[in-house]
């Protein structure tokens, strides 16, 4: 197994500020979502993903965390980034399919990523291809019933190379998933299906690493990531920061806090 | 058309880059397809949203699929996931819709499909309507875009023979009016035409296609100060009868007359087979030929 760096560290830091700056300057909400799921795509792509593997980002609404990730990697300049949600843009808040290389969907209306995996995954099976289909969902995205098809169809079809990441950060559009349409445990019920279930906290980056280093090849694999929405900022673990852009003095508070935090 | 439809598929079985996914409809007719397939024909099971994200995904690895069930379950159940996923990815996914219009009858409104072409093809996709079943082999085969495929019941009068395909032809030439009719619902057309004297027969076009682009010069010289009949088991927003007096319109084609029939809507208190819902439309054969001769 790989392990985490000062250097990978840095980039971390580098990339949650240029992130949030990307964010305050086009007056962009989502953050709240974005800074709940970064930890997770970074380790994801920095030290998971290979030329064999795709990424669907189902929850497209983390599509800065995406981009940002793959600013990162060099995969987007600096440039292309300073254009998020600006007339023009191949930026959208929600991404496309079709202006960035590598990313494979339009997505941005929930419950459709987990079906599009299958569907790759199913070909890389029918086609005796190796590699993973890692696909990152929202906790509250598990409302929409066409995720459960997916699943139901993904055991059954044995698509053990699928992997569902799950950004359980409790929060969603008006309330906590726990208010608005209760399922908890979560886990346990995907568990009831039959597939492998790891349940980790998605801010820890050695615990993300282990896990994605711990998929099993004969069932479904999903990881449950337990996050902080809007994690660092003023209104962290509220449902403002699903919504909300940042003031100048909001958004100087995050970076101070952010700093602070990675330092610690 | 089905069973023609399985036949042509099932030829296509034999290469590796198709793949037929079924929401779990089929039963004494997809059977050889399944067989042909083997591992590329997958049962999805009663989840046609998740069947159409499936086939997104396999498209976009390099396969060319046919997804399939009744009408109404693969356009209208699944719509969105066909907008974001297929369209948007602009993607080689053939939606098969068996038993357009009327088709499923005495199974009720909840069978039925009216509104499939106008919304199928208001998404961009290639809206198919074959009229005959000697149409589906030049169809099949030639999936290269999203495309809706409805599927119905042919028709053809005895000792006539339809000629080959094409999304617009003419069946029958004849000298006055001319007569459109929307896949299946042509050879009904024909029949009734047959009816009367060749002398004051109407010429009678099939049309199998939503594109605007196909409609062709000739049909437009020939319809030009004639008068116009329009025959579709559709509803009228968005059909074939909306599609063709935007083509006349814009090409300053005038026409004597248009007398446009079509699928009245869903039946709510009275329900029967679909020739019944055919007649309450006046889209039977009777109901047809008391039209074209109403203003003779």
């Amino acid at each position: 197994m790989k392990h985490i760096t000062k250097k990978f560290k840095d980039t971390l830091l580098k990339t949650k500020l240029r992130m949030v700056r990307m964010h305050y300057e086009a007056k962009a909400g989502h953050l709240g979502s974005n800074l709940s799921c970064i930890d997770i795509l970074m380790i994801l792509h920095h030290f998971q993903i290979t030329e064999n593997d795709y990424f669907v980002l189902s929850k497209g609404h983390s599509a800065g965390a995406l981009y940002s990730t793959l600013w990162s990697l060099g995969s987007i300049s600096d440039s292309i980034l300073k254009s998020f949600s600006k007339d023009g843009t191949t930026l959208p808040g929600h991404p496309s399919g079709a202006s960035i290389p590598g990313l494979l969907f339009s997505t941005g209306s929930l419950g459709h990523g987990p079906s599009l995996s299958s569907g790759l995954a199913l070909s890389k099976k029918i086609k005796n291809e190796s590699g993973y289909i890692y696909c990152l969902c929202s906790d509250g995205e598990m409302q929409e019933g066409s995720c459960w098809e997916s699943i139901i169809f993904s055991v059954h079809n044995q698509l053990h190379n699928m992997v569902l990441l799950i950004d359980q950060n409790g929060l969603q559009g008006f309330g906590s998933t726990e208010e608005v349409v209760s399922y908890s445990d979560l886990s346990s019920r995907l568990k009831s299906f039959n597939t492998h279930v790891q349940t980790v906290n998605g801010h820890n980056l050695k615990e993300i690493l282990l896990s994605l280093n711990n998929l099993r090849k004969d069932r479904l694999n999903i990881v449950v990531f337990n996050t902080v929405k809007g994690k660092f900022l003023h209104n962290e673990g509220k449902v403002e920061s699903h919504y909300l852009p940042l003031t100048k003095n909001q958004y100087k508070f995050a970076c101070s806090n952010i700093n602070k935090n990675i330092l610690e | 058309m089905r069973k023609e439809f399985a036949d042509q598929v099932s030829i296509l079985g034999k290469y590796a880059n198709n793949v037929f996914l079924t929401g779990d409809l089929g039963f004494m007719a997809l059977e050889e397809v399944q067989e042909v397939y083997g591992d590329r024909f997958i049962n999805c099971g009663i989840s046609e949203q998740n069947m159409i994200g499936v086939s997104a995904g396999l498209a976009k690895s390099g396969f060319t699929v046919f997804v399939y069930s009744i009408a109404p379950f693969v356009y209208a159940r699944p719509f969105e996931q066909i907008r974001n996923d297929i369209v948007f990815n602009d993607l080689p996914v053939c939606i098969v819709g068996n038993g357009g219009g009327y088709a499923y009858g005495y199974m009720g409104p909840t069978h039925h499909a009216l509104e499939d072409c106008a919304s199928m093809n208001a998404l961009g996709l290639n809206v198919i309507v074959p009229a005959f079943d000697s149409d589906l082999s030049a169809i099949v085969c030639n999936i290269t875009s999203p495309t809706y495929l409805r599927l119905g019941y042919e028709t053809i009068p005895k000792n006539k023979n339809p000629p080959i395909y094409n999304s617009w032809r003419e069946l029958e030439s004849g000298k006055q009016g001319v007569v459109v009719a929307l896949g299946p619902m042509a050879g009904l057309v024909w029949n009734a035409v047959l009816k009367i004297p060749p002398e004051i027969r109407p010429s009678i076009w099939a049309v199998c296609s939503f594109e605007l682009n196909e409609v062709p010069d000739v049909f437009l010289k020939k319809v030009k100060n004639k008068k116009l009949y329009i025959f579709e088991e559709h509803v009228i927003s968005g059909g074939l009868g909306m599609l063709i007096s935007y083509v006349l319109s814009s090409k300053n084609v005038t026409v004597e007359s248009i007398t446009h029939k079509y699928a009245i809507g869903y039946p709510k208190y009275s329900f029967g087979s679909q020739k019944y819902h055919q007649k309450e439309s006046g889209l039977d054969e009777k109901s047809i030929l008391k039209t074209l001769l109403k203003n003779k």
